[in-house]
């Protein structure tokens, strides 16, 4: 197929930056999204032309690196997918596709479609962990048995990869669903409970010194995230943080 | 001479002993020491962790955005650990002996059975961190079995297993750069590591935001990079997964130990196009209830290929189970290299079902059958239709591998749930890497390899499951024991200067090396060769490997990078962001790590494991071993070109396990 | 912190706006209430209206909830307008394609519109009404207890009356005001519920469903009041 990109262009993080149009040919409906720009970029080093910059890694929808707003929505218009597992079978001959990079003030751009998502190790950083050193005499794995919902519910929480799509699609560039499932995983085990309190407060007080927006319920990052975390965890960091508010200290 | 510094007594107790007997660093004086972690995956969090956690400070590295994003991420099945919970007789021993088995009798005993020993500990460890591990609904974990094993010994997260361990590493590590022990430095690239005075102090790295080149001085240095696939162009590695530190650090002086053994994983995505950039795995655990087949008769085989056959329309007594057929005991559960092997085998004798010819089914239509029939039981419902059943059963099987069939649905287009999925081998895993002593210090002082960046535990075959085992052994069991035996010299040192001559040298060669590809003016970009490098690597040191197309492979690598710096194209500039930039660096060293691979496959002379050389082969076409000549770790010491490399053997002695010709029968 | 304001955290900020959200929600009940009284035809409407407007502004328990109301009003206006700003901070350079529609309903993305179409309307009623009946002068009524008041019920009935050249332009822009409320509550009342955190499998449907009911039933009541008003004296 043939396809026009409009392609974000940033030359570094003080560039003003501007929308490039660029045609692309050739293109399999096999092909990934990633693999798509490898073929433009192939061709632009060919005619000593600036290759596009974008993150990516794994290209199996793991490692949380690539991050391409297309066609207006986070990762494309595929659902439960990461960039480089959208297909380009998901486009037709002749469309007219727009790349942009995460836009949010707390992901400054690096070059082109390339963020820093430091915030987010930030934030974890602040408290998304559990306080236990590394011991050969840690108490027995089966020693506290964890009803399987919750193990279950904890799971679903920490299957985010931390993409920053919730952001990149949220109006408000909030990070509340990728905040809230590192609290949830947490707030559901046992091995969470001694620093729950603390912790969601370090936080969510991390998160807004990061300059994320505010949430407003909107349900669009529930959507858009490539692996389906729920909003029922952004609300149970809202009840989290609101009793440990309300304990004082 | 290489001193492999393995421990006396029993194999039992060397590891307790050896944590006995080793000299420590008191608290007080840890402080005063520091330690470079190049790598953030399982090996390099969880080493960079703990060492903070006991007082040492720590420069944590990583060229990826965030340390999450080390491709340990990408491991999908499962840990092993020797726990027997599920009451089969588990125990260390087996561990041990199964490992040591499935990896074809290459392996350090000693470091096999201590990587067994603390298996253990490390579920213990991530369950204590808040690792979500499957369980079952007495809230107890759960199990599942992978392939050459007979008990079930793994711990699993859905298929995210490495995901789950890694993010329970990176949240230690975190705790820790929030006590500022650990300065972790994100998008930076190890360009070279840095010797003073016979021992190794510091790396140079650089800035991959700002193009910077930095100096980073250290008591000691641990290479936790992980393992080299890529060099195969298509693997199942990151695209980001490279070399570089690890040969860096050989070229310098450390050995590269049994190079040639690569790990071709049998459960991956068939290539699908010539635009094809990476590899996708299906995780090994499928194959607990998937069944392996292609047609009986080539006439089926082509019929499929062309579409006029659906696979499921072709009658049972036309299948060719062929796994099942050649190894009753262990059937589809054979270790990963018997299985890939199986596969080339019938594809080559024209049984392959896609266009390419280079796909075998995966087949979980009888699994879905039996779990329906179970499940029907279960919900009482008497003489169910075969469409209650189908429906069940694969509610069963959605439960157990959905995400693994959304994967594979999302890449092909096709429905794993009602036809069977086509899977071929591709490179997986690299099981040699930096030789390193019992201790996990490479042959140059101060510089240690953790994880797949080094070789010791898995020997010419990796079992499923064991990766994730080894990177967190190594990373918190291992290493930070052992380095303290070192580093007990240095409490007087004080900080390491940057400013020496070395640390100038070095630099400017690394700067060099970089305006050199900036100025090249070639026409070519950087993947082309990529790509080409890891075609002759596919084709010649492969799945499959002889003298002559090793010969020749060495020949086209050499000429391949002779073009290569020549003809390469690097556009943009060094002082920002520019990924052609970095990928020059690591294709430069995948062009050497090639050849030395091809000089040592070509120099064992034996099969063993995934090294499987045509000429060494028994009449059913199984790997024939060479004991009495090749029961020895080939280390690699670099000379200035790595047809010239010299070869250095560390001789396995078996004290604890009989050598035996494997057997899956 | 960049998220200064009247709250310290971005959550205390949520708190504040779902519980004024949802206090505000009881108001429109009670205001209801009272507006249905204008059904009532006759001199006994006039009656049962200018009493209960006479309760609304004396009885002190609901002097109390009124100065609670202002208030509750003025710091969801005044929370609402400092995240609107905030949120738009967090996202300095625009998209310049956006698919908003593709994840997220309407109003959730216009409650900030929304909101200020709603407060717009509030001052305007205000005028209409409130203002008239504290320092206006309009006629007097003499209630059955005696008591002489404002007389209220004209001064409603006149605004949507023929004694109004502009009647029929205020009832559209009473329309379109409730059409706001309604929009701002479809997604505002669960909202409130998500942003307390109370949210389960089990209930979060049923709360979903009362405020989708409530949204719509509760404007179309207010609404339908000026059309009634207008037509039967038209």
């Amino acid at each position: 197929m043939n396809l026009t990109l409009k392609i974000w262009r940033q030359n570094g993080p003080t560039d003003k930056g501007r929308m490039e149009t660029y045609p692309v040919s050739g293109i399999s409906e096999h092909m990934s999204f990633l693999e798509m720009m490898d073929v433009l970029n192939d061709q632009l080093v060919r005619d000593g032309k600036d290759p596009i910059a974008f993150d990516h890694d794994c290209r199996e929808g793991i490692c949380g690196m690539c991050s391409m707003f297309i066609n207006g929505e986070a990762h494309g218009p595929g659902r439960g997918v990461t960039t480089c597992q959208l297909h380009m079978r998901s486009f037709k001959d002749g469309d007219t596709i727009y790349i942009e990079p995460w836009r949010a003030k707390a992901f400054p751009v690096i070059k082109d479609l390339v963020v820093d998502r430091s915030a987010f190790d930030r934030v974890i950083q602040a408290g998304g962990y559990v306080s236990v050193n590394t011991s050969g005499n840690t108490i027995d794995a089966n020693a506290i048995p964890i009803p399987k919902p919750d193990a279950d519910e904890a799971f679903n929480a920490a299957t985010c990869i931390g993409c920053g799509a919730c952001v990149a699609t949220c109006k408000n560039a909030s990070a509340m669903l990728f905040v809230s499932a590192k609290v949830s995983q947490l707030a559901l085990l046992p091995q969470g409970q001694p620093e729950r309190d603390i912790r969601v407060k370090r936080m969510v007080e991390q998160m807004d010194k990061e300059g994320f927006g505010n949430c407003t319920n909107t349900g669009a990052c529930e959507v858009e995230c490539p692996k389906g975390i729920s909003l029922s965890n952004i609300a149970r960091m809202n009840r989290d943080f609101l009793s440990a508010s309300l304990k004082g200290e | 001479m290489l001193e492999s510094k393995i421990p006396q007594g029993p194999i039992a107790e060397k590891w307790t002993n050896h944590k006995n007997s080793i000299r420590l660093v008191n608290p007080a004086n840890k402080r005063l020491i520091d330690v470079i972690v190049v790598g953030t995956g399982l090996a390099g969090s969880s080493a960079a962790a703990s060492l903070a956690e006991m007082g040492y400070n720590v420069k944590a590295f990583c060229f990826q955005d965030s340390p999450r994003r080390a491709h340990s991420i990408a491991a999908q099945g499962g840990i092993n650990a020797a726990k027997n919970y599920q009451n089969d007789g588990d125990s260390t021993y087996r561990l041990f002996y199964d490992t040591v088995k499935g990896g074809d009798y290459r392996s350090r005993e000693a470091n096999v059975y201590r990587l067994a020993e603390v298996s253990a500990n490390i579920i213990d460890q991530c369950v204590a961190q808040g690792v979500p591990f499957a369980r079952d609904y007495g809230g107890l974990l759960d199990n599942r079995s992978f392939g050459g094993v007979q008990v079930s010994r793994t711990f699993y997260a859905k298929g995210q297993t490495g995901q789950q361990l890694l993010l329970g590493a990176y949240s230690a590590l975190s705790r820790q750069i929030s006590k500022g022990k650990v300065q972790l430095f994100n998008r930076h690239e190890m360009m070279d590591v840095v010797m003073v005075d016979g021992k190794c102090r510091g790396i140079i790295a650089r800035n991959l935001v700002t193009g910077e080149v930095e100096r980073h001085g250290a008591h000691a240095v641990v290479l936790a990079s992980g393992g080299y696939g890529n060099v195969f162009f298509l693997s199942t590695n990151a695209m980001g997964s490279n070399v570089s530190a690890a040969w860096k650090a050989h070229k310098k002086g450390a050995h590269f130990a049994n190079p040639s053994f690569t790990q071709i994983h049998p459960t991956c995505i068939p290539v699908s196009g010539s635009h094809q950039s990476k590899l996708t795995l299906m995780s090994e655990s499928l194959r607990n209830d998937g069944r392996i087949w292609v047609p009986k008769k080539k006439e089926d085989a082509l019929a499929i290929r062309e579409g006029r056959l659906r696979p499921v329309d072709l009658a049972e007594e036309d299948r060719d189970y062929y796994l099942e057929r050649r190894y009753p005991a262990f059937g589809n559960l054979v270790p990963r290299d018997v299985a890939s092997r199986a596969a080339k085998e019938r594809c080559d004798a024209g049984f392959g079902v896609n266009e390419t010819g280079e796909a075998v089914f995966l087949d979980y239509a009888s699994a879905i059958e039996r779990y329906g029939k179970t499940e029907a039981n279960i919900q009482g419902i008497d003489s169910p239709s075969k469409a209650q059943i189908t429906e069940l059963g694969k509610a069963v099987v959605k439960a157990k591998y959905g995400n693994l069939f959304d994967m594979y649905q999302q890449i092909t287009a096709d429905n794993p749930y009602e036809t069977p999925m086509k899977i071929y081998p591709a490179v997986h895993y690299t099981m040699g890497g930096l030789w390193v002593d019992y201790n996990l210090m490479t042959a140059v002082p101060g510089l240690y390899a953790a994880g797949e960046a080094n070789f010791s535990d898995h020997g010419a075959n990796r079992l499923g499951a064991s990766a994730l085992m080894q990177g967190l052994a190594d990373g918190y069991f291992v290493l930070p024991y052992t380095i303290g035996d070192y580093l007990a010299d240095d409490i007087r040192t004080g900080p390491i200067s940057t400013d020496h001559p070395a640390f100038v040298e070095a630099e400017k060669s690394v700067t060099e090396r970089i305006n050199h590809f900036l100025n090249n003016n070639g026409d070519t970009p950087v993947d082309d060769f990529h790509r080409r490098l890891g075609l002759i690597m596919w084709n010649k040191c492969g799945m499959a490997r002889n003298a002559e197309g090793l010969k020749e492979a060495i020949q086209e690598i050499r000429a391949l990078r002779e073009e290569f710096w020549q003809k390469v194209r690097v556009p943009g500039t060094g002082d920002q962001y520019n990924p052609e930039l970095d990928k020059a660096g690591r294709v430069a060293d995948f062009l050497e790590l090639g050849e030395l691979m091809c000089v040592d496959a070509l120099a064992r002379e034996e099969s063993c494991g995934g090294h499987f050389r045509e000429e060494h082969q028994t009449e059913e076409g199984e790997a024939l071993r060479n004991d009495e000549e090749f029961t020895f770790v080939s280390a690699w010491q670099y000379t200035g070109d790595p047809s010239e490399a010299k070869l250095e053997k560390e001789e396995l002695v078996y004290e604890n396990i009989e050598l035996k010709q494997r057997s899956y029968k | 912190m960049s998220n200064k304001g009247l709250f310290p955290t971005s959550l205390s900020k949520k708190y504040a706006m779902a519980a004024t959200g949802l206090f505000l929600c009881l108001f429109l009940v009670g205001h209801l209430l009272g507006n249905l009284q204008l059904f009532i035809p006759g001199a006994e409407g006039k009656e049962a209206f200018n009493a209960y407007a006479l309760f609304m502004t004396t009885f002190p328990l609901v002097k109390v909830l009124s100065y609670l109301t202002y208030f509750g009003i003025l710091l969801h206006a005044v929370d609402g307008i400092l995240l609107a700003r905030a949120n738009r901070a967090a996202r300095p350079v625009r998209y310049a394609k956006e698919n908003g529609a593709a994840n997220a309903g309407w109003s959730s993305r216009n409650m900030a519109l929304l909101g200020t179409i709603v407060l717009a309307f509030i001052a305007v009623h205000m005028q209409n009404f409130w203002y008239v009946m504290h320092f206006g002068e309009p006629g007097m009524y003499s209630l059955a207890s005696g008591e002489e008041v404002k007389d209220l019920h004209q001064v409603v009935m006149d605004f949507f009356g023929p004694a109004n050249s502009m009647a029929i332009a205020a009832v559209a822009f009473y329309l379109l005001a409730q059409a706001a409320i309604g929009f701002h509550l479809w997604h505002g009342f669960a909202s409130a519920f998500q942003s307390f955190g109370l949210r389960s499998a089990k209930y979060t449907p049923w709360i979903e469903r009362v405020g989708q009911a409530f949204s719509v039933l509760v404007p179309l009541a207010f609404a339908v009041i000026p059309v009634y008003l207008y037509i039967s004296q038209h």
